[in-house]
């Protein structure tokens, strides 16, 4: 049984994304709306892990052969300067979020196979956080990619 | 009539449920001059407010003298607040009136020529858009402008150039108002009327202190709490305002936690039942999510987050829950504060969960706090689409092309529209290179002053300022075109119940001022912006083509006046939109259409809809495909959020709230009031309101200067120890800069204000900071805070 392997992959990659999206919020501090959102956003990572918790408890974290798992979607250490910044780093949160939501998405069908009520409602409230996760990123792209792409130097 | 700087709200003229308000006719003129002095009358509405009260101008020699009431007019009944009696035309006739335009020369400003002017902008302009395209301009507009104005800016602005960058300072007094009523409803528009007032059972006011923003609005709701059967109020603002001394229940919640008290008191409804089921199920979506969302928020934990008495909140939901006729205001106590959208949409959920809309006296008013700010929402000069039209429908940009006949594409649809703060942004980051502000003084009114200041400074920018006066924001300008102010212009506009008057010229501007509209039409074709066939983009020769212009562009939608027009506007009262020729506004005492939502029918069909919503945390945009696979057209939305803590709360080092706010003497940066001898003797330096306790604390008494410190900087003002909650202080923002001697301490109460904004609205949160006060020196006697307001010394009401 390999689910424990997902659901450590799964806890990894929202540890990651937390601190990843506390560096861009304290790198974009001139930005409010980045900041605050993200900062927001990590809070619901950092839930997502506690909601875990229990379920991790039942199955543990199956550290073996993650290594040859591990998906290579890693964090962010630092931000970028530059006018193309702002754009980029909101990129790679993109890319990040994605990431944990197809996660989610797979956790959710093995749930289902297992009959676990318990990890099905887990996933069904964090799916919908990285759904929120990835429309705002969107949403703020959308708004920046004209004045970065064409005017900023 | 009595002396209205000390009884503001004048003489009670009491009347009972459903009897029509008596008419009360208020005037003041010139000193020494009588009614046969008077050369002519000429019909306008105040501006001086979000109220719009019907008045005439007295006119003597070619000069205003003197201001009068309509009695006809349905806003008012004749009645006038103190800022219109006294700050109106004597406001406009200071010596300081910009008479020529002024150009920088060497780093000053000096007097030039309107073609000389003109001619720089137009060059900066042509170069800007060579170069770096439309992107590079930004438009920063006013809620003090005339709709044909609004009209003219949106046009040259969204056709003409084809820059998404078009804001207004309406974002910092109702972008909240219409936020939620989209988000609700589907489409922006007030659903109540102020007749509601006289036909309620109860008044909720949500963050709004009436008696001191709309002083005859309050005057309407004295006469009915005076006269028989008196309607119940309700008041939820931190302040000991004169709303709240006269309310069966104040609830002075924390600044900050208006959410937690909305969820609150949308529960008890649910809880005991006091809820319209057949409503619900006929005319909204989404109860579900709402109940389980407020599901959590009992009277006792929001008691405990928000500081008020858990007994008050169930008053007060009983009094929402059972009472016959709600009428609910709302405003900046709300839309300047943290979860601005959420808090609105959640009074709107009270009104659709008790299927009180569209009912006389079942009214919801989500207010404005500038006389024009709802032009601005509906002419797209704000960065809404003309027509509450929506962005995300390629049908409605078609429209619009159409109707302009001008290629789709050059409409900025494919971006969301620019924010102030974002815009301001552009121009701190330089990307924006011209920034083109009209009738607003940022420099004083926006957020964390100064690096406001710094903006405007910019090297890279080219700032261009139109005003009547030479505004702090002005002083930074490389070009400053004066303006014609009220009563020297004619245009039409709208106020906060739909309500739309005519305001004749009545005397020429001083010295070279031109009208605003004159400014954006000679701009436009000095440009040469043109539509398809080559021909004038704006070929209007005055106000009224602009009107009939509108017309058009507001066929079908929400917002439509086709059944106005400057004639039917003129000799009675003001008239509410929607106004058809099928609902003409016909008969002499027509009023158009008092309420909207009257059958329970609402506008958020995909293909009318002016929004598809945005998340209310977030303020991620639903989207067309999702909004298509949800919405149950014709279905309100029942729109909600969790509470959770505002970003900036008390700590050691800051640790008391920090709220701003008005005066009753006072309109905005005070370019117009602060020159009434009247308004400006009234309430003539800022101060800082603490209660007796917090007051003890820093070792401050009455009138002693005091430093206010945030993050952000610092003021140094005189001390008001008044009836504010413990724990929170007060600020008026109306005072900057222009009236004190250079280099002076720092007393713009937005020095202080945090940089940050509602996720939906995008409203800044003035209300929301944490500050340290301490004792600077003893001061000189009392501070010079209005006794007759909110601001009056301590009486022990707090609790």
């Amino acid at each position: 049984m390999k689910l424990p392997v997902y659901i450590g992959l799964l806890d990894e990659a929202e540890a990651t994304l937390a601190s990843s999206f506390r560096v861009v919020a304290d790198g974009h501090g001139d930005e409010p709306d980045v900041h605050f959102i993200l900062q927001t956003f990590a809070k619901k990572c950092d839930a997502h892990r506690e909601a875990l918790k229990p379920v991790i408890d039942r199955y543990g974290e199956d550290i073996e052969g993650e290594e040859e798992h591990r998906l290579t979607a890693n964090g962010m250490t630092e931000v970028r300067s530059g006018p193309l910044a702002l754009m980029l780093d909101l990129q790679d949160l993109y890319v990040l979020v994605n990431h944990i939501d197809v996660t989610w998405m797979m956790v959710g069908q093995a749930a289902k196979g297992a009959r676990d009520t318990e990890l099905q409602g887990v996933v069904e409230q964090c799916e919908g956080d990285s759904e929120l996760e990835i429309r705002w990123l969107q949403t703020r792209m959308k708004q920046a990619a004209p004045q970065a792409l064409l005017v900023a130097e | 009539m009595t002396d209205r700087i000390a009884d503001i709200w004048g003489e009670r003229t009491p009347h009972g449920s459903g009897q029509a308000w008596p008419g009360r006719v208020d005037q003041v003129l010139a000193e020494g001059l009588t009614d046969g002095d008077v050369d002519r009358w000429v019909q306008s509405a105040c501006v001086l407010c979000s109220n719009g009260c019907g008045c005439d101008i007295a006119v003597k020699d070619g000069k205003m003298v003197g201001i009068r009431g309509r009695a006809q007019d349905r806003v008012n009944r004749g009645r006038l607040g103190p800022k219109g009696l006294y700050g109106s035309w004597q406001g406009e006739q200071h010596r300081d009136r910009l008479t020529r335009p002024l150009i920088r020369v060497d780093g000053r400003l000096v007097e030039t020529d309107w073609d000389t002017a003109m001619g720089r902008i137009v060059e900066r302009s042509k170069e800007l858009l060579a170069s770096k395209g439309p992107l590079s301009h930004g438009f920063y507009t006013s809620g003090q402008l005339f709709l044909e104005e609004y009209y003219a800016l949106g046009i040259l602005g969204k056709a003409g150039i084809g820059t998404p960058h078009m804001d207004g300072n309406t974002r910092l007094c109702t972008a909240t108002a219409a936020a939620s009523l989209k988000e609700s409803f589907g489409a922006d528009g007030q659903p109540g009327s102020y007749a509601d007032v006289d036909e309620c059972s109860a008044i909720f006011l949500y963050g709004h202190n009436m008696a001191e923003t709309q002083t005859v609005l309050w005057a309407r709701v004295l006469d009915r709490l005076e006269g028989p059967n008196p309607p119940k109020l309700v008041c939820v603002d931190p302040r000991d305002t004169e709303v709240a001394r006269r309310a069966d229940v104040h609830l002075p919640v924390h600044p900050g936690t208006n959410l937690a008290l909305m969820n609150g008191l949308v529960r008890e409804l649910f809880a005991n039942g006091w809820i319209d089921e057949d409503y619900i199920a006929e005319h909204t979506a989404n109860v579900d999510q709402l109940r389980s969302v407020v599901e959590p928020w009992t009277p006792e934990k929001v008691a405990e987050t928000c500081g008020v008495q858990a007994a008050d909140v169930r008053r007060a939901a009983e009094i929402f829950g059972t009472g016959e006729k709600i009428l609910s205001t709302v405003l900046q106590g709300f839309y300047q504060s943290a979860h601005a959208t959420a808090s609105a949409c959640q009074v709107n959920n009270l009104h659709l969960l008790r299927g009180m809309l569209g009912r006389p006296g079942c009214g919801l008013l989500q207010m404005n706090g500038q006389p024009t700010a709802q032009n601005n929402r509906e002419c797209g000069a704000d960065g809404d689409l003309p027509g509450f039209r929506n962005w995300e429908n390629p049908q409605h940009v078609q429209d619009l092309a159409r109707l302009w006949n001008v290629d789709p594409a050059i409409i900025p649809d494919w971006a969301p529209p620019t924010h102030a703060l974002q815009i301001f942004r552009y121009v701190e980051q330089g990307s924006i290179e011209l920034l083109w502000i009209s009738a607003t003084n940022p420099a004083v009114s926006m957020p964390q002053l100064e690096r406001i200041r710094h903006i405007l400074d910019q090297e890279s920018l080219f700032l261009v300022v139109q005003d009547i006066y030479l505004t702090e924001t002005a002083q930074y300008a490389d070009v400053v075109l004066p303006c014609a102010a009220w009563g020297e212009k004619t245009g039409t506009f709208t106020n906060a119940d739909r309500t739309v008057h005519l305001s004749e010229k009545a005397v020429d501007p001083p010295g070279e001022a031109r009208s605003d509209l004159d400014v954006f039409l000679d701009y436009a074709r000095r440009m040469g912006f043109t539509d398809k066939d080559g021909r004038p983009l704006l070929d209007w020769s005055g106000p009224e083509d602009g009107f009939e212009a509108w017309k058009e562009c507001s066929r079908g939608r929400p917002c439509d006046y086709t059944g106005l027009s400057y004639d039917k506007l003129r000799g009675g009262s003001g008239i509410q939109w929607p106004c058809t020729d099928d609902q003409p506004a016909g008969t002499e005492h027509s009023t158009g259409t008092e309420r909207l939502y009257t059958d329970g029918g609402f506008p958020t069909a995909p293909e009318y809809c002016e929004s598809f919503g945005h998340d209310l945390l977030t303020g991620a945009t639903t989207g067309e495909t999702e909004y298509k696979a949800t919405v149950q057209p014709g279905k309100a939305w029942l729109k909600a959020l969790d509470y959770t803590p505002p970003h900036e709360e008390p700590d050691a080092e800051y640790p008391l709230r920090y709220t701003t706010g008005r005066t009753a003497y006072h309109f905005h940066t005070r370019t117009k009031t602060g020159r009434s001898r009247r308004l400006n003797g009234a309430a003539p330096e800022p101060w800082i309101e603490m209660s007796v306790e917090d007051a003890a604390r820093a070792g401050c008494q009455e009138g002693d200067i005091a430093r206010v410190t945030s993050r952000r900087g610092s003021l140094e003002v005189p001390v008001r120890v008044g009836d504010i909650r413990p724990g929170t202080v007060f600020a008026p923002f109306h005072y900057g800069y222009w009236d004190t001697s250079d280099g002076g301490p720092h007393r713009a109460a937005n020095e202080l204000t945090i940089t940050e904004w509602d996720p939906v609205s995008k409203q800044p949160l003035f209300k929301n900071a944490a500050v340290r006060v301490e004792k600077l020196r003893t001061g000189d006697g009392p501070s010079k805070a209005p006794d007759t307001t909110a601001s009056r010394r301590a009486t022990g009401a707090q609790r």
